[in-house]
């Protein structure tokens, strides 16, 4: 097809899915009023029977709590991807002239900002691990706060240092995060009857180890989010994120 | 129940374990996730004995209107049982004939087959989802596995591109579904979608985009042949065998738990057969021009799909028990042939016919050979029953299933027996193979046990004593939305209505021996004659060129289309 | 009746697929795939918002206040991560396709014809 007639049909099948779209969201509820049982039902029970003060949290991790797993596995795969996708042809050329460009940003990188970078990954961390231990309590939880500490890695990157430490000890936090949440859902048909069920005690709520399980899925899915996205951008920026010990 | 969880949650266990051991070792796994599949296969299998007729729980233990609902019943329980068998076979066929270097590899074939699983048992809207959506993300990797080749990285663009576009339609009917009705467990959206209204409509059309784009109908097809022809062997055989029918699978699900009662069973019939035909015949006609096995592969899938299609726009529980009887067969028919095509890459390193021509082994060439003959003569059992609907159908189908085996039949005949001339070379095929394929000769006898064994096992199938009567049964529990709702929410199920399917009469023979003259008319006629392939097959061919662009705009096209009939 | 959140989302979808349909370089593609998949996130969180209420976080404000939809939150931080790990794949074989082929023009990709 020539892009003119691309465009052209693109164009007209599109206007017509716009109308069709506003059409149907006409026939929704109220915009402000949403109509659902499910929301209405579902809070109360996470602050009386779960203990927690963090409805999304209760929802992510426990009453749909094998949506998040599946949801979990799909950044393993997605990990598992960049890896298989980026590192396997990469030649030895690409990535030593990848540190090498690294090193000549850092060396263009002036002091201060370095230090900056350097001094920022400490309380980034900090933050990366109270957002994911406060899931249950506050907004945020094993995902934001993964991603959080993520983002400490690429900010030293950025500041043009290096880290030392191997990229196997990364792919196997990750997997190991993975693993540990089919454990617990696991753990939840040994220990509870039903998989997925919330077999640790509740605790009280609004206190840092409330809600059974789900501060522990939290840490789970905060290691393995980090390990993940660490795995992929540091592929993605031929792994002179991350440098192994052998080079 | 504890069985139907440890079924889904073993494969994706050993995975993550898989994945974790990867950084430490370069050696293959060997067979150990070929024993990880076969455990959670056969948990897959007791689990359906145990369901009796309909198995339902809920994550968690809460009650379904809050938890993540598991509805099992014998048709969503025996295609994860057969994707349970599939992955066994694929992942032997891996274990054989890819030399891959890491344990990346078989961990993301474990989370494929586990969320194919996941998606046969789930009764929950947004559950489904996220299972359509980690099978979608492990096969653009696994398609693109061999990504050293060009070839094999534009498939893999072009698939994820247009996977994602219907993804995206899929979550914007969800979400109104949602909007409307405050759930997500099926059975509840059932009791409270009301009547067809605009929203309803387009929710239904967007939903079944989505799937329809994975389950590979025109015109969202175009990422099938693309796709096919780079995956490596296993990953196509778990494509062609479950991965498109786990599409039509979920819209029939969705359709019969969800919109039943309210969207006008006319119209979705109508809709869906004229899909189901346009696309049986695209794929006949573009598999009778290819050269190249495993795009002719692909498109008898497409073919095939829509002949599923139809036979589920039937909208009765005989068109969905034929069907079912069907896809299994189909499914264990086409893992053969693609064990096959894996022995003559494993020798040969190629797999155009031009290439191999008069090449292949005897063997080998027995086992294709009945597996083409299978697919013109095979569900005498599943065939007939779709061919009861309407008077029309049976011929078409006469015809597209001729015309499939037909073409494998003249390929057999050129690779294996060195018959006719060689055909022209494919523009797709010019690819040399990939550094993945392992040299020399041995692992050959098991990949060639392993093909006999699934063409014959396809072929068997419909033989299986009591088949009939169990598909009539599981037929009547999937097609009975009132009882699906009752078993799920409130926890009682009325009987079953009860289904009677005839044996195949004298017109079904006549039909398969019509698809079987017609094939080997078609093979002899490629063979010796010497058609020239006409223009607008031409034109179609152009068509399926490789751009993302001009896919997601026909996935677009078809999209309004199909919105557009559903709401005027 | 306010249309105007719903149909922010339909634009989005809309102008995101025509971007995808007419690029020319396959990080853009990424990026309007990721335009699009918005849209579904402005749509589920319209769809949950209740006038007058607050997040669903409860630990400073006492139970039984008004809050929004909980659960299209909780579909929406899934479908933000389906919809990241999808990109990181994309932009993996973009990546490939031009450090190894040369190029990263999606039109140029055509040698899989017929």
């Amino acid at each position: 097809m020539t892009p003119g007639i691309r465009r052209g049909i693109a164009v007209a099948a599109l206007a017509g899915l716009g109308v069709a779209l506003l059409a149907a969201c006409l026939g929704l509820p109220d915009f402000g009023h949403p109509r659902g049982p499910y929301a209405t039902e579902v809070i109360p029970i996470s602050l009386h029977e779960r203990h927690v003060t963090s409805v999304v949290a209760a929802i992510t991790f426990d009453i749909r709590g094998i949506d998040t797993l599946g949801e979990e596995l799909i950044l393993f795969s997605a990990a598992a991807g960049a890896t298989v996708l980026l590192r396997s042809q990469r030649a030895e050329e690409d990535a030593r002239e990848a540190i090498e460009r690294h090193h000549a940003l850092a060396e263009r990188t002036p002091a201060p900002v370095r230090g900056l970078g350097a001094a920022l990954a400490g309380p980034l961390l900090v933050l990366g691990v109270y957002i994911v231990a406060h899931g249950q309590l506050t907004p945020g939880g094993g995902f934001q706060g993964g991603v959080v500490l993520a983002s400490a890695f690429l900010l030293v990157y950025a500041a043009g240092h290096f880290i030392r430490g191997p990229v196997s000890l990364v792919e196997l936090g990750e997997a190991a995060g993975a693993g540990a949440y089919v454990l617990i859902a696991l753990g939840g048909l040994v220990f509870a009857g039903a998989a997925m069920e919330n077999f640790l005690p509740y605790g009280t709520t609004g206190e840092l180890l409330s809600g059974g399980t789900i501060p522990v899925l939290n840490v789970a899915v905060g290691v393995e989010v980090c390990g993940a996205i660490v795995l992929i951008l540091s592929e993605l920026l031929d792994q002179a994120m991350l440098r192994r010990e052998d080079r | 129940m504890t069985v139907a969880v440890l079924s889904l949650l073993v494969p994706l266990g050993a995975a993550c374990a898989l994945a974790g051991l990867a950084p430490f070792t370069h050696r293959r796994a060997g067979w150990t996730p070929v024993l990880v599949m076969a455990a959670a296969a056969a948990l897959s299998a007791v689990a359906l004995a145990r369901t009796a007729p309909r198995l339902d729980f809920v994550f968690g233990g809460w009650r379904p209107r809050v938890g993540v609902a598991f509805a099992i019943d014998h048709i969503g329980g025996g295609l994860a049982l057969f994707v349970g068998v599939l992955g066994v076979a694929a992942l032997a066929v891996a274990a054989r004939s890819i030399a891959a270097e890491s344990l990346a590899f078989d961990a993301l074939m474990l989370v494929f087959i586990g969320a194919m699983i996941g998606f046969c048992l789930t009764g929950d809207l947004f559950n489904l989802f996220v299972f359509f959506e980690l099978m979608s993300v492990s096969a653009y990797v696994l398609v693109g596995y061999e990504v050293r080749r060009r070839a094999a990285l534009e498939g893999a663009l072009t698939f994820a591109v247009t996977n994602t576009v219907g993804s995206i339609l899929l979550l914007v009917g969800i979400a109104l579904l949602y909007g409307h009705t405050g759930a997500l467990n099926l059975a509840q959206i059932g009791r409270t979608i009301g009547p067809a209204d605009t929203l309803v409509e387009v929710a239904f059309a967007l939903i079944a985009c989505g799937l329809l784009v994975k389950a590979a109908v025109v015109p969202f097809h175009l990422w099938t042949a693309d796709a096919y022809a780079v995956a490596p062997t296993p990953v196509c055989i778990l494509l062609a065998g479950a991965f498109s029918e786990l599409g039509l699978y979920g819209l029939a699900r969705v359709y019969w738990t969800v919109f039943h009662g309210s969207l006008p069973a006319e119209e979705v019939r109508a809709v869906l057969l004229a899909a189901g035909v346009l696309t049986a015949a695209l794929g006949a006609v573009m598999c009778a021009v290819q050269h190249h096995l495993k795009r002719m592969l692909a498109f008898a899938t497409i073919a095939h799909v829509g002949l599923f299609l139809a036979g589920l726009g039937l909208l009765t529980a005989e068109g969905v028990a034929g069907t079912a009887i069907w896809v299994v067969a189909d499914g264990l028919v086409k893992a053969g042939l693609f064990a096959c095509v894996a022995i003559l890459h494993h020798r040969f390193g190629v797999v155009e016919v031009a290439d191999l021509h008069g090449r292949g082994s005897r063997g080998v060439g027995v086992i294709f050979v009945l597996g083409a003959l299978a697919i013109a003569a095979l569900p005498l059992t599943g065939k007939a029953l779709i061919e009861e609907g309407e008077a029309w159908l049976p011929v078409a189908m006469v015809l597209v299933t001729g015309v499939v085996a037909g073409t494998l039949l003249r390929a057999a005949g050129r690779i294996f027996w060195g018959l006719g001339k060689p055909p022209p070379h494919d523009p797709a095929g010019d690819e040399p193979a990939g550094e993945d394929v392992r040299e020399g000769e041995g692992g050959v006898g098991l990949l060639r046990a392993l093909a006999a064994a699934l063409v014959l096992g396809g072929i068997a199938w419909g033989f299986v004593p009591g088949l009939r009567g169990a598909a009539g049964r599981a037929a009547a529990a999937f097609t009975d939305q009132r009882g699906y709702a009752a078993a799920m929410l409130d926890g009682h199920a009325p009987p079953l209505p009860h289904v009677v399917l005839a044996p195949p009469g004298a017109t079904a023979y006549v039909y398969a021996l019509g698809s079987l003259g017609l094939a080997l008319a078609i093979a002899a006629v490629g063979l010796w004659g010497g058609l020239r392939v006409p223009a607008p097959v031409e034109a179609l061919r152009r068509l399926h060129n490789g751009r993302p662009g001009d896919y997601v705009t026909w996935t677009v096209l078809g999209a309004a289309v199909l919105v557009g009939v559903f709401t005027l | 009746m306010n249309v105007a959140p719903y149909a922010v989302a339909a634009w989005l979808l809309l102008v995101g697929i025509y971007g995808v349909v007419t690029s020319r370089h396959l990080v853009h593609l990424v990026l309007c795939l990721a335009v699009a998949q918005a849209s579904t996130y402005v749509l589920l969180l319209g769809i949950g918002y209740r006038t007058g209420g607050r997040a669903p976080i409860f630990f400073d404000i006492p139970p039984g206040t008004p809050v929004v939809d909980p659960v299209v939150q909780a579909l929406t931080l899934t479908d933000v991560v389906v919809e990241a790990t999808v990109s990181a794949v994309l932009l993996a074989l973009a990546v490939q396709a031009h450090k190894r082929f040369g190029s990263a023009d999606p039109d140029r990709l055509g040698e899989l014809r017929g």
